[in-house]
């Protein structure tokens, strides 16, 4: 029996499975265990650069598929640790095992349960996309001249703050913004993105001015006519409330929306106005001859 | 005005527009470091009020003065409602400082017509030509086009737009006629024909300089086109829309055809009073555009002459089956894939699933129930391996009671809120089943049909 202690990163896992691999170690002889980032020695506390480890150094002539690569990367980021030792299995039953076809049997045990790991990591990914809210503060550059910048606290389920850096630097490619969470936070300073130990909440601002106008937008789009809570949680479900600012009028929407139905319900039909003297509107009139004359 | 009270009234006047969506556009990115923004993914929806709908997009009107008199809508020139107007500036700034704080991924810009349609239309190009050439803006912008504005104003908008829509509104003539006197089918046709052309223009020019390599600059033209109509506003029947929506897919290549059920707006008309049809059947609407779009099927086998409306109590497709038991029940380890999808709760992901799977073994019960198939409403239509429902164990006529919701939850319109309350949130949760299934095979803009 061999216990392997890795970082929970999909990096981590990949390289001691190659090893595991040439040493022909079978998956029910290892006992995966991860170790908390904060002791992963100091190369990733403190604002350290992006870093791509040499990877490729012991490789053991394995092909594995692209399809294995993606989903193993993505599924690297599950929170719960469960992983490690489902993807080295199927890992082994591709390459020792010769079993090609694995990924393509959805009705396989193993591969239903990583699928649905990366669906969890997946719809997290998303969500963060969607619900990340920045707030602006007023930060000096090095000539000490103050700029703009956007921060942003988020609390995932999953680790993925790296997989999803990509994707905040092409949005935001010309503003400095940082986004905090607990486990590692991320920083975009038009140049570069670094990375940084995580955070608690108290680190990010609490307010922007910009908020209430939101809010009127959010409370004003709404349609109190077509109350559909259930769906409106299922999408946004009420763990991500608390740092949602539009979130605080969701309550007093709800509540309010039977009196407005009723209230338009009560209301008197409007005459119509008299057509107002406008060459357009002549000249509309003459289209509208000839269309129905056509 | 201060700018929170006009949002307000411009974002109220906005809401009754169903398109929120924001897929679907060509790939660009900031990430040269000018401007922000970026599109081509799946869309985002960054929030969601209380109505279930998603906020992806600042949907506003420059402006909610209008010389038009639809009855339908809150704008009109014979309604009482406050009117505000906002500057392109106006808008320009709120998109950016909204886009800046992650609250959405683009403008959905309309407007109310003020002096005439060029007038109008020049002011909201004016927006999207300020955030694209001024700000290097780089999210969504969708456009509502106005069908009399000229050809050539309609083109630039689609210059600076991802998606330009104009609502078709009403399926028939007659409907538009007397319900938005000032519109015309013809001309609405006409100036989605300008677009369509437009669009696969572009795609061939640019497809043409891939070819040979060139290196000047590609012509950019929004990728897409859209429509709404409402339901319920007029006697128009299902089998009318859904022709309409064969029209607007088939001749102008439509991505999306919207239908909004009428709802109730301040400031009723005495020529359309308000009464509002039960939400289900804009519903079953999508779920029969779903079924045209994705499931090959055709609007004559949907609805037909005795039938011209869909059946409110169960799904289309179960609907059709019911309707044509003597296919059924169909062996899914031989049957074609196509006829797969016309297996009731069977989805186009899991039938495909299926015919890979069962070219490894003989597909059971077991494989079907890890796909999560919904086995109650299959199994009376399919055989399998360890399954085979005698011929005709039960008649049509039971099935569908089966399936049937009980009638109390189908009370659907206002005079009761209540129970619409409920039984809407039942609907949603079947249609959110839906959307995870779906959202998987053709997504991007999932937001309606299961089967
Ligand atoms: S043109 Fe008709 S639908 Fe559009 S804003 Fe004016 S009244 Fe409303």
């Amino acid at each position: 029996m061999k216990t392997v202690v890795i970082e929970p990163t999909y990096e981590a896992w990949r390289d001691a499975a190659r090893e595991l691999l040439g040493e022909m170690v079978e998956p029910r002889n290892v006992i995966w265990q991860a170790r908390l980032p904060r002791d992963a020695g100091e190369e990733l506390l403190d604002f350290s650069e992006e870093v791509t480890r040499p990877s490729a150094n012991r490789c053991h002539g394995f092909k594995v598929s692209r399809e294995f690569m993606q989903l193993a990367k993505t599924v690297g980021s599950h929170r719960s640790g469960r992983q490690w030792s489902l993807m080295y299995e199927v890992l082994w039953a591709m390459t020792y095992g010769n079993d090609k076809t694995l990924l393509r049997r959805a009705t396989d045990t193993r591969v239903r349960t990583l699928e649905k790991m990366r669906g969890m990591v997946s719809r997290d990914i998303h969500k963060m996309r969607a619900f990340v809210r920045f707030r602006e503060v007023m930060a000096e550059d090095q000539n000490g001249e103050a700029r703009e910048h956007y921060v942003a606290w988020f609390e995932p389920d999953h680790r993925i703050v790296r997989l999803n850096a990509p994707f905040f630097r092409k949005r935001f490619g010309g503003m400095n913004f940082s986004i905090l969470t607990p486990d590692e936070c991320m920083h975009w300073n038009g140049v570069k993105i670094r990375y940084s130990e995580g955070v608690s909440k108290d680190y990010a601002p609490e307010e922007d001015e910009l908020e209430d106008l939101w809010r009127g937008y959010y409370r004003s789009i709404f349609n109190p006519a077509r109350l559909k809570i259930k769906m409106m949680q299922s999408e946004m479900p009420k763990k991500y409330w608390k740092n949602l600012p539009e979130a605080e009028i969701i309550e007093e929407l709800i509540r309010d929306s039977s009196d407005q139905v009723n209230r338009m319900m009560k209301e008197e039909n409007r005459e119509l106005k008299q057509r107002p003297n406008n060459k357009y509107l002549d000249h509309l009139d003459d289209l509208n001859r000839n269309d129905i004359e056509e | 005005m201060n700018t929170l009270r006009k949002l307000e009234i411009l974002a109220d006047a906005a809401k009754y527009d169903a398109s929120c969506a924001s897929s679907g556009a060509a790939k660009k990115d900031s990430s040269k470091g000018q401007g922000i923004g970026s599109t081509g993914g799946t869309g985002i929806c960054h929030s969601y009020t209380p109505d279930g709908r998603c906020i992806s997009l600042l949907k506003v009107l420059l402006t909610n003065v209008c010389l038009y008199d639809c009855h339908y809508c809150i704008n009109r020139r014979s309604s009482n409602v406050r009117r505000a107007l906002f500057t392109p500036e106006e808008v320009v700034d709120l998109t950016i400082s909204f886009y800046k704080r992650n609250y959405i991924e683009g403008l959905f810009l309309s407007s109310g017509i003020v002096r005439s349609a060029d007038y109008t239309m020049e002011l909201v190009v004016r927006v999207a030509k300020l955030l694209r050439k001024e700000h290097h803006f780089k999210g969504y912008i969708h456009l509502k086009t106005i069908p009399e504005a000229s050809p050539e104003l309609i083109i630039e908008a689609g210059k600076y737009a991802d998606r330009l829509s104009i609502n078709i509104e009403l399926p028939r003539h007659e409907s538009l006629q007397k319900l938005a006197p000032e519109k015309s089918l013809v001309r609405t046709r006409d100036a989605m024909q300008t677009i369509n052309s437009k669009i696969s223009e572009t795609i061939q020019a640019r497809k043409e300089m891939r070819k040979v390599n060139s290196r000047a600059k590609r012509p950019s033209f929004a990728t897409g086109q859209s429509t709404q109509m409402i339901v319920g506003a007029d006697g128009s029947n299902d089998s009318d829309f859904l022709k309409r929506s064969e029209d607007m897919y088939g001749n102008f290549k439509m991505r999306r055809v919207y239908y909004s059920a009428f709802s109730p707006i301040p400031e009723p008309s005495v020529v359309l009073p308000l009464k509002a049809p039960p939400l289900v059947r804009e519903h079953r609407l999508y779920q029969a555009d779903w079924l045209l779009r994705f499931y090959q099927f055709k609007v004559g086998e949907l609805t037909t002459e005795a039938e011209p409306n869909l059946d409110l109590d169960i799904d289309p497709k179960l609907s059709w089956a019911l309707r044509n038991r003597d296919l059924f029940p169909l062996d899914i380890n031989t049957a074609q894939l196509e006829m797969l999808y016309r297996i009731p709760g069977l989805g186009v992901r899991n039938a495909q699933r299926i015919v890979r799977v069962r070219s490894y073994h003989r597909v059971g019960l077991e494989d079907l129930i890890k796909l999560r198939v919904n086995l109650k409403k299959t199994m009376p239509f399919m055989i399998c391996s360890d399954h085979n429902p005698a011929k005709l164990e039960l008649s049509s006529e039971a099935l569908r009671l089966k399936f049937a919701p009980p009638p109390e939850q189908m009370e659907l319109d206002f005079s009761s809120l209540v129970p619409m309350l409920e039984a809407d949130t039942k609907e949603d949760l079947k249609a959110k089943e839906a959307q995870q299934k779906m959202t998987a095979i053709a997504g991007k803009e999932a937001r309606h049909g299961e089967f």
